[in-house]
C-alpha cells in the first residue's frame, strides 16, 4: 500500500533511553514532512508515554519497552507498549493531576499532555499484563505555504 | 547543573532538555541550596531549553511549594515560543511569572 510505512523499536526501561526513544521516533516522522511544533508534540507525547512505562508500568525495574510506529498518510500513529502493571483506573489516571505517586513529585500531567499534544490517546491496560497507549495525530493539517505569508 | 546564588536568590539554568530522568538531579541540587541557603526567589533560566515534559513541570511544582511557604516567589526567563506553551498550557504561569525582556 502507497503511502504506508512502519517501524518498531524495543529498548530496556531505562530512564536514559527517554531522549533515544522520543528522537528516533521524531526521526521517523520527518518522512511526513512535519512542522517543528508537529515534531515537539510528537516528541513530547512520546516522552510521557514512556516515562509512563518506567515508573508506573515496571516500577523501575528493567523490562521492554515497544515503541511501533505507522505512517498512513498524512496520519502518524504511534503505539507505545509495556508487559507491567497495567492501570487499575484507566479513567482516574487519564484525569489531569491525578497521580498514584506523588511522594516522587510526579505532576499527574502525562495523559493530560498526550491528549493536548496528539489528536486522540487511547488506552488499553489490563492490571498485572501491562498497558498500551495509542496516539494518532494527523501531520500537515495547519500548514500554511510560506509563499503565503508576507514576506 | 549550573546555578547561581546571589543573596537570597537563586538562579538554575535549565538544560537542554528537561524529563524524568534529569529532573531527578535538578531537583537534589536546588533543594540542598534551598535548604542551606535561605533561598526565597528562585528563577528559572529556560535560555539553553528546547525541550520539556510533564517531569519539568512536577520539579518546578515541588519547588514553588517549597518556596511559597517561606513567602518566596518563583520566575522564568529565556522562554522560547515553545516553553511558554508548556508553562501556560499547565498552568504554571498561575503560581510563575515569565519575565519578557525587551528586545533589541
Amino acid at each position: 500500500m502507497k503511502g504506508t510505512n512502519e517501524m518498531t523499536i524495543i529498548f530496556d526501561s531505562r530512564s536514559e533511553n527517554e531522549g533515544f526513544a522520543r528522537v528516533s521516533v521524531a526521526a521517523f516522522m520527518t518522512q511526513l514532512n512535519p512542522t517543528l511544533e508537529e515534531v515537539a508534540d510528537v516528541k513530547t507525547a512520546v516522552s510521557e508515554a514512556v516515562t509512563n512505562c518506567i515508573i508506573h508500568g515496571y516500577e523501575n525495574e528493567i523490562h521492554n519497552i515497544e515503541i511501533h510506529c505507522m505512517v498512513r498518510d498524512r496520519l502518524f500513529i504511534v503505539e507505545v507498549k509495556d508487559t507491567g502493571k497495567g492501570i487499575e483506573d484507566i479513567e482516574a489516571a487519564r484525569r489531569p493531576l491525578f497521580t498514584t505517586k506523588p511522594d516522587l513529585e510526579r505532576a499527574g500531567m502525562g495523559f493530560a499532555f498526550m491528549e493536548a499534544f496528539m489528536d486522540q490517546v487511547i488506552v488499553e491496560s489490563k492490571p498485572k499484563e501491562g498497558t498500551l497507549v495509542r496516539m494518532k495525530k494527523t501531520i500537515g493539517k495547519g500548514r500554511e505555504l510560506w509563499t503565503t505569508q508576507s514576506l | 547543573m549550573r546555578y547561581q546564588l546571589q543573596e537570597n536568590c537563586l538562579t538554575i539554568f535549565l538544560p537542554k532538555e528537561i524529563d524524568h530522568h534529569n529532573a531527578e538531579d535538578m531537583r537534589e541540587t536546588a533543594d540542598s541550596i534551598i535548604k542551606n541557603q535561605h533561598v526565597k526567589y528562585i528563577i528559572f533560566d529556560f535560555d539553553k531549553t528546547d525541550f520539556m515534559d510533564s517531569s519539568g513541570i512536577g520539579v518546578i511544582m515541588g519547588r514553588y511549594r517549597t518556596i511559597h511557604y517561606l513567602g518566596g516567589e518563583i520566575w522564568a526567563v529565556h522562554t522560547n515560543e515553545r516553553m511558554k506553551k508548556i508553562l501556560t498550557m499547565s498552568g504554571m504561569t498561575n503560581i510563575l511569572q515569565i519575565y519578557e525582556e525587551d528586545t533589541l
